[in-house]
């Protein structure tokens, strides 16, 4: 099979395969972007919404927030790993991050178990709409990322494709980065 | 692309990417291409459905525009009949009840515009051209190309599905307001809501996937993506995002809608101007007026356009003070939009014009966009809008900005490359009829909606009779005359399709370059293999350059060495001067 000269040069410097990862979250960004938007502007109007809110679990959310940091913290010592070319280390490392996600989801799940039979639902109330969709969403891209940080991981145990490590880490960032910004607002604002 | 010189800090910082990346694998590294074509003839599947060619992806979205336009056209086609001639029974149709007449009228719109308008610009010419435009051999990521067919054509799949579900297809008008599209008990189409939600959901992520897609697309359909699963959340888990009783609220929807809505019709305008420059300045013989303003105005254009949403919503209750600055920013993105036209208007005087199929497409262009946009002018200012909002005007000013963009654009381009994609000419005598039999009727057909619109005619009426100062005979007859003109307009596509066709087979055969045109897609022969050149093309000038002077030839390809390189400032360069003709 041949290769195309455009899928491999890149002009910008950037190798193709990062600048597409860039390309996904500009997009998820302005996903989210919306999603969030939406809920400030309907939680500036609704203050009784602080009631609700204070159903929350603000020291599960915190433990997540805790996990979910230092879960990236590995995935940066695995790219530093793949830089040395030592695939093994960093495929390791990449699972490590990888449990890390499921650590977040596990806690999640007992979290929201715990609110459904308390009777906070989706449909019982907008907060409860706007917090079990940003959250789930999110969460969705937990579950993604660690699919593909095993994928990424099982190639890189080969020392094959290397630079996915770090493609796969910006990805990873920037699912931190989505919940630093959900946590205080669904969690903590009251 | 980059146009400053390498100075010493550039090139060591390069020399230092390069270091650091040594653990790539040796197939990331650059590697020589050679055409698949000449090494073995892949099979059907191979050849069609899973490939990653960027010219069978843009033919593949193209055809499958073309052929969704005759379903939208055929929606037209009911609902119009209705209206002109309520109760009548219509030809290959049969009665119009009044659901049938709601989910047309929605069907037509999400047709027209999800499944014509953008897989034939953005999808189909924008994939087949920007690459051989650019000397490349493909897309940057061709399997995500393949990829964003293939979800664009489940996408299809579901749309058209969702007409035969119980209740029919959606029927709560193609910008699905709630509580319309929220809740099924109002739009009374249960499966089809959903099924229309998942269709343009679907059709989104396919526009993601395509690259080239543009920055504007990509920036103003994330809080729509955000928009789309809170009303799936309220249409299947039965939560309240837009629903006042709850706490909701349905104008939401509209902002998040509109806020990419608007700059969507930029998205397309874009590509539309961008086909009728190309075809101008090769059928004037004469270099593009003015190419910086023609860039700046773009991005000012794609930028202002992010700032215009809510003048559709002026009477759902925004707040006045905020009317008054959308009305402001609804004119200033007149500014650079006309700016643009004046420049192609300066394109062409004192060009050598030649009337070509094409050219008179790119043409009319300039002369229709032209009323839609100065029609667009009394919806934008809030204080005329409030009388004319969801009027049969906003249909008629929609029309003469949305068939400009999608269809007169459309045909200049297609009847433009058309020898580039098959390897053959198109009849002129039969495109002419067609141009003209398309043009005369579409002017004929929308001029008097503008009238019954500033009469009062409200766009959504399924029945007139139901309103005495409507129902007048001089109103009915306006109705009838569109009709009938839709129908002439109809009629003469079939020329068309006719002589595509037949082109497409029969067509004389066309050589390498048949406009004499100067841009790199003209390199390549007619049609181009996989991989698109024989060898990468080198750019010696910008590609506007016509009837230079002291040159035998009015033309001058980007890729025929000679000239004084230096002067020109390569690639991409202009000259100093504006030589003129």
């Amino acid at each position: 099979m041949t290769t195309t000269i455009a899928a491999t040069r890149s002009v910008t410097e950037i190798p193709t395969g990062r600048l597409g990862v860039w390309w996904v979250l500009v997009s998820e960004i302005v996903i989210f972007g919306g999603l969030i938007g939406a809920y400030v502007m309907h939680r500036i109007g609704h203050p009784e919404w602080a009631g609700q809110a204070i159903h929350t679990n603000i020291w599960a959310g915190g433990f997540n927030t805790f996990v979910l940091l230092t879960s990236s913290l590995s995935a940066v010592l695995a790219h530093q790993a793949a830089e040395r070319g030592d695939g093994k280390r960093a495929a390791r490392l990449l699972r490590l991050t990888a449990a890390g996600g499921a650590v977040f989801l596990t806690v999640k799940a007992f979290e929201w178990t715990a609110e459904i039979t308390s009777g906070f639902t989706i449909g019982s109330n907008l907060f409860w709409s706007f917090y079990y969709t940003a959250a789930g969403l999110h969460a969705l891209h937990v579950l993604a990322g660690m699919v593909i940080l095993l994928f990424v991981a099982a190639t890189a145990a080969k020392n094959l494709e290397l630079h996915r490590v770090e493609n796969i880490g910006i990805y990873w960032h920037f699912v931190d980065i989505v919940w630093i910004f959900l946590f205080p607002l669904l969690y903590i604002a009251k | 692309m980059s146009d400053h010189a390498p100075d010493a800090t550039h090139a060591s910082g390069v020399a230092k990417t390069y270091a650091r990346r040594r653990w790539y694998r040796s197939r990331d590294a650059v590697t020589s291409h050679t055409p698949d074509a000449t090494t073995h003839v892949p099979g059907f599947v191979k050849k069609y459905l899973w490939s990653t060619d960027h010219k069978t992806i843009g033919l593949q979205y193209m055809l499958t525009g073309m052929a969704m336009a005759l379903i939208g056209a055929f929606a037209a086609y009911v609902f119009r009949m209705q209206a002109a001639f309520p109760g009548a029974s219509v030809p290959l149709f049969g009665r119009v009840a009044a659901a049938d007449y709601n989910y047309l009228v929605t069907m037509h719109g999400t047709i027209m515009i999800f499944w014509v308008a953008m897989p034939v610009l953005l999808g189909g010419f924008g994939n087949y051209l920007i690459p051989l435009m650019l000397g490349c051999d493909d897309m940057v990521f061709p399997r995500v190309n393949r990829l964003s067919y293939q979800v664009f054509f489940l996408s299809s799949v579901v749309l058209l599905a969702s007409f035969f579900v119980p209740g029919g297809a959606f029927g709560g008008a193609w910008t699905a307001y709630p509580p319309l599209s929220a809740n099924s008990a109002y739009s009374m189409t249960p499966f089809g809501s959903t099924l229309w939600l998942l269709a343009v959901a679907l059709e989104f992520v396919a526009f993601l996937l395509i690259v080239i897609a543009a920055v504007l697309f990509m920036g103003s359909v994330g809080p729509l993506v955000a928009g789309a699963v809170m009303l799936l959340l309220d249409q299947v888990v039965g939560t309240g995002f837009y629903d006042p009783a709850r706490g909701g609220d349905p104008v939401l929807w509209q902002h998040l809608f509109w806020f990419f809505g608007h700059p969507e019709v930029y998205v397309l305008l874009l590509p539309a101007m961008g086909v009728v420059a190309e075809v101008m300045v090769v059928f004037a013989r004469k270099k593009l007026f003015a190419y910086r303003t023609i860039v700046y105005s773009a991005v000012a254009t794609g930028i202002i356009s992010f700032f215009v949403w809510a003048h559709h919503q002026f009477v759902a209750g925004i707040d006045p003070r905020m009317a008054s600055l959308f009305s402001l920013t609804t004119l200033i993105i007149s500014i650079p939009v006309a700016e643009m036209f004046f420049v192609y208007i300066a394109t062409l005087y004192g060009g050598s014009i030649r009337l070509t199929t094409p050219m008179l497409w790119a043409l009319a262009f300039v002369a229709e966009f032209l009323i839609g946009g100065v029609t667009g002018i009394f919806l934008g200012s809030a204080g005329s809008d409030i009388y004319f909002h969801d009027t049969y005007f906003v249909v008629a000013h929609f029309h003469y900005t949305f068939f400009p963009i999608a269809f007169i654009a459309g045909f200049a381009g297609i009847t433009f490359w058309f020898p580039k994609m098959f390897g053959r000419m198109m009849n002129e005598t039969w495109g002419k009829v067609h141009f003209w039999g398309t043009i005369i009727a579409f002017n004929i057909c929308f001029i008097p909606l503008f009238i019954t619109g500033t009469a009062g005619d409200h766009r959504r009426i399924f029945d007139y009779a139901m309103f005495a100062q409507l129902a007048t005979p001089e109103m009915q007859s306006l109705r009838i005359l569109a009709t009938r003109a839709l129908l002439v307009t109809l009629a003469f596509q079939v020329v068309f399709i006719a002589n595509f066709v037949y082109s497409m087979f029969r067509g004389a055969i066309a050589d390498a370059n048949p406009w004499k045109a100067n841009t790199l897609e003209w390199l390549a022969p007619s049609p181009p293999p996989h991989g698109n050149f024989a060898t990468m093309p080198v750019v010696y000038r910008g590609p506007y350059e016509y009837c230079v002077p002291n040159r035998a030839e009015d033309y001058w390809p980007q890729h025929e060495p000679g000239g004084d390189i230096a002067e020109l400032g390569a690639p991409g360069g202009r000259r100093p001067v504006q030589q003129g003709i």
